[in-house]
């Protein structure tokens, strides 16, 4: 029977990176002062299932490494073991390590056995370093294959205390130890102080334990194949019988693996200002298939599937009734026909929000990196940060949450770099020496609101205007209000960091932040109060997929406007309109000068029915702070469009933000009014 | 058993021969006949009104819905300068498939004046596209294949299909 293992590769990956996700939450929370056996516990838990996983695939380098991972868990869990911040550390940059091995494997690629190895030790270090320690507890250390070898020869020290129900999972002590003394000779001391009382006892269950010492040249591996199987219902620790010594702890090497994992974050999360341009680049230096990579599946709720199961088949009833009264119809069954016209309509509309439903995945996807970023850049910046997450339960499409978690990033790191002051300075403005960073998520209408705040020192107008000055971005003499000034941060070029950093301050960020969320559809403003801390909200819209739209005419040419972004639609006269160097067209629209963009002159369209102003209407729209009125024929009417890319099979083209198709089966173009108005601008 | 014999030997021999063929689709443009790898053809269909995109090349008619996907048109005739021919109930498209480099696969339609023939072209008879310097454009030409006596050009769907030359670098 041969089954083909690379079928479930991809659970298995999915399943372990979503381990490793909580455990770097459970390692975070933990509270060092009172630990609770159960977060640690859920820890080990996904520990194991990796490793169990990894094992089974034969990836023995991710279950070996795993298996170090969990002695250290396992003696946290039952105490034997104080949980430090250095344990920790050290644990996380496993979670960071394994994450690497499995990206690797995953891509086909060849697993950095030194880097690993590092991580290994690091570990190593941190479990036996204690032992020297605690001579008196039981002793326990378990030893790398290689380095086993080495100590192989002298033999074993076995600690081997099996929980109560061993007997009823099948498996015989008795049968391993015979097996442990063909290895080798085999002392064993049995341990009576678990035997209740004879009235108390229960038969069926183990009350002893053994101290076993087995001398001989054994290799690591034939020890641990005996006890394979009862690993999880027993408490056990081998151990060489003569003690290695191992490296002392290279701190240095640790921190600087932890550095240079932190630049590839910094690294990554620098989105590039123009990734179709890049991604050719880096397929081609690595012919694999990353491709692939990207978590093309999703996990849904089975509610949710429930929910869409039963719309479809109530979609199948309505059909059928269709069906019948379309299979003979008369005149008077008209209203039969309405009746399941407008069932259909509803069906429909509720079928498709149940598929939306579907897509949509809690911000707590893009939230539950935070916490790891702020405990590591805090450190490193020597700030005590808290971290407050608000509503990560709020639903986002998935394209949304995908794309925003670059975005949110870079205004984290932002607010830690240059939001929170160091501790000391805090304190001498009156602020708690904790800093606070606030990231919130809500439904606010058809939009998501999520807001980065912090307490810190805000943003100080009069250096903004300096450094923009400074950088040529404005004129001296500009008279900004706080608004224009805030927003001074989202130039190509701005940075106020006095020195550079690898967290910020290279003046790449802000900018690129605002083309991506703006990309989404959404916008980005900022709320600052000097001294007090700043708040940099991003409204973005639920859905990307659909969106609601007014069709307008041009000629015999239909768009579509995005619904959102219309103010008004008005009847100009010619007094209204003014000529600028004789050749822009602005009008005048109650004490503001807006410009008018002549849809068929910038999208050639021909036999247009409106050429003079007059004869059309203006639709005044707002992209992104820039308002100017659209010329047109005429307004057809608003309807829900579903959007189509149309950089699928085709590019981007400049003014039009994608496509649908419309009623009767055609295409129609949606406009993207910041792209009209630079299209116009030129 | 020798009658068997001989009789697989000529089943292998051409079994040899469909190893070497390749099938191609093949269209004519005025005088002149074009072919394209079969296998990268996924229908035929007949002309229909396209919805425009504004500011494009002339070549580039627009984009039609393709059973819910929105798929470009591009007139070959022009793509090739050949001249514009009015387009009747008897014009074809062609919808194509390529990969762009991203791994993304592409679907567009090409209109032809008419779809002639599937033929079997021995890859060995393929011959490279000459080189008329830059007079004539032969990028779009894989090579050249005699069929009946006719010459057919075989064109390089990747190439032919790849209109990211003109996108913007989006950066100003």
């Amino acid at each position: 029977m041969s089954i083909d293992m690379a079928q479930f590769h991809q659970v298995f990956f999915e399943e372990s990176f979503e381990g490793l996700d909580i455990m770097e939450t459970g390692l975070l929370n933990l509270d060092m002062g009172d630990v609770d056996a159960e977060d640690i516990n859920t820890i080990f838990r996904a520990a194991h299932s990796i490793k169990g996983g990894s094992g089974t695939f034969g990836f023995t380098a991710v279950s070996d490494f795993t298996h170090v991972m969990e002695t250290l868990l396992d003696e946290m869990r039952d105490g034997r073991r104080q949980v430090t911040q250095v344990a920790v550390d050290v644990l996380l940059g496993s979670v960071d390590c394994l994450k690497e091995m499995l990206t690797a494997i995953q891509d086909e690629q060849e697993v950095d056995v030194a880097s690993v190895n590092e991580y290994k030790k690091a570990l190593e270090v941190e479990l036996n370093g204690e032992q020297a320690n605690e001579a008196t507890t039981t002793v326990e250390a378990v030893v790398e294959p290689t380095q086993l070898i080495n100590s192989a020869g002298s033999g074993w020290s076995i600690a081997f205390s099996p929980h109560a129900d061993l007997l009823k999972t099948g498996n015989d002590p008795v049968r391993m130890f015979r097996e442990l003394a063909e290895l080798g000779q085999l002392t064993s001391v049995v341990d009576f102080q678990g035997v209740p009382d004879f009235y108390d006892l229960d038969p069926e269950d183990c009350h002893l334990s053994w101290n076993l010492e087995i001398v001989g040249d054994i290799p690591s591996t034939d020890v641990d194949d005996i006890f394979d199987w009862v690993e999880d219902s027993c408490d056990l620790a081998i151990q060489a019988l003569k003690q290695q010594n191992f490296p002392s702890v290279e701190n240095e090497t640790e921190t600087t693996l932890v550095e240079t994992n932190k630049q590839a974050v910094v690294e990554d999360t620098n989105p590039t200002a123009n990734p179709i341009v890049d991604k050719p680049k880096s397929t081609k230096k690595e012919p694999s298939k990353p491709a692939a990579k990207g978590s093309s599946s999703i996990r849904v709720d089975t509610g949710k599937i429930d929910t869409l199961i039963n719309m479809v088949g109530e979609l199948v009833i309505t059909q059928s009734m269709l069906s019948l009264v379309g299979e003979h119809f008369e005149l008077n069954k008209l209203d039969q026909l309405k009746n399941g016209l407008s069932q259909l309509e509803r069906h429909t509309r509720e079928l498709q929000e149940s598929v939306m439903n579907i897509r949509m995945l809690p911000i707590s996807f893009v939230f539950s990196r935070f916490p790891r970023l702020v405990h590591d850049l805090s450190t490193k910046l020597d700030k005590k940060i808290e971290l407050v997450m608000v509503g990560e339960n709020t639903e986002v499409d998935k394209t949304v949450v995908e794309l925003l978690s670059d975005p949110l990033v870079h205004l984290v790191r932002n607010s830690l770099d240059h939001g929170i002051e160091m501790p000391a300075d805090r304190i001498a403005a009156g602020k708690p020496e904790m800093g606070t960073i606030t990231l919130e998520a809500y439904h606010r209408g058809g939009n998501i609101v999520i807001e980065v705040r912090d307490d810190g020192k805000g943003l100080n107008k009069d250096v903004l205007k300096a450094k923009a000055i400074e950088k040529g971005l404005i004129d001296a003499d500009a008279n900004l209000t706080d608004k224009q000034a805030y927003e001074l941060i989202f130039m190509a070029g701005f940075s106020t960091a006095e020195k550079l950093t690898d967290v910020s301050g290279r003046g790449v960020g802000m900018d690129v932040v605002r083309r991506n969320i703006q990309s989404l559809g959404g916008n980005i403003e900022i709320i600052s109060e000097l001294g007090k801390g700043s708040t940099i909200a991003i409204h973005l819209p639920l859905t990307l997929a659909i969106l609601d739209g007014q069709s307008i005419a041009v000629g015999d040419e239909r768009f579509i406007i995005p619904l959102g972004a219309i103010i008004e639609s008005i009847n100009i006269k010619e007094s209204m309109v003014n000529r600028v160097a004789g050749k822009g067209e602005t009008f005048r629209l109650r004490d503001e000068y807006l410009p008018i963009v002549r849809m068929h002159e910038i999208f050639n369209v021909k036999n247009a029915q409106a050429t003079k102003l007059t004869e059309g209407l203006v639709v005044v729209v707002d992209g992104q702070g820039m308002r100017c009125g659209l010329f047109i024929d005429d307004l057809l009417g608003q309807q829900q469009v579903v959007i189509k890319s149309l950089e699928a099979n085709y590019r981007k083209v400049e003014g039009v933000s994608g496509a649908t198709i419309l009623g009767d089966g055609s295409v129609a173009l949606i406009l993207d009014i910041p792209g009209l108005v630079r299209l116009s601008n030129q | 058993m020798a009658e068997l014999a001989e009789k697989s030997e000529i089943e292998q021999t051409e079994e040899k021969n469909i190893e070497n063929l390749v099938q191609f689709l093949s269209f004519t443009l005025g005088d002149e006949e074009y072919g394209v790898d079969i296998l990268r053809v996924q229908e035929i269909r007949s002309w229909e009104p396209v919805s425009r995109i504004p500011n494009v090349p002339s070549y580039e008619k627009g984009v039609v819905n393709l059973r819910g996907a929105i798929v470009p048109i591009v007139d070959l005739r022009e793509r090739f300068g050949l001249g514009h021919m009015e387009y009747t109930a008897l014009t074809v498209v062609v919808v194509l498939q390529m990969q762009t480099e991203q791994g993304q696969d592409r679907v567009m339609g090409v209109v032809v004046d008419s779809v002639s023939d599937v033929v079997d072209v021995d890859k060995k008879t393929i011959q490279e596209s000459p080189n008329f310097g830059t007079k004539v454009s032969t990028e779009f030409i894989n090579g050249l294949a005699s069929v009946n006596e006719r010459m057919v050009m075989l064109l390089d769907v990747d190439k032919l299909l790849k209109l990211d030359v003109l996108e913007d670098e989006d950066e100003n």
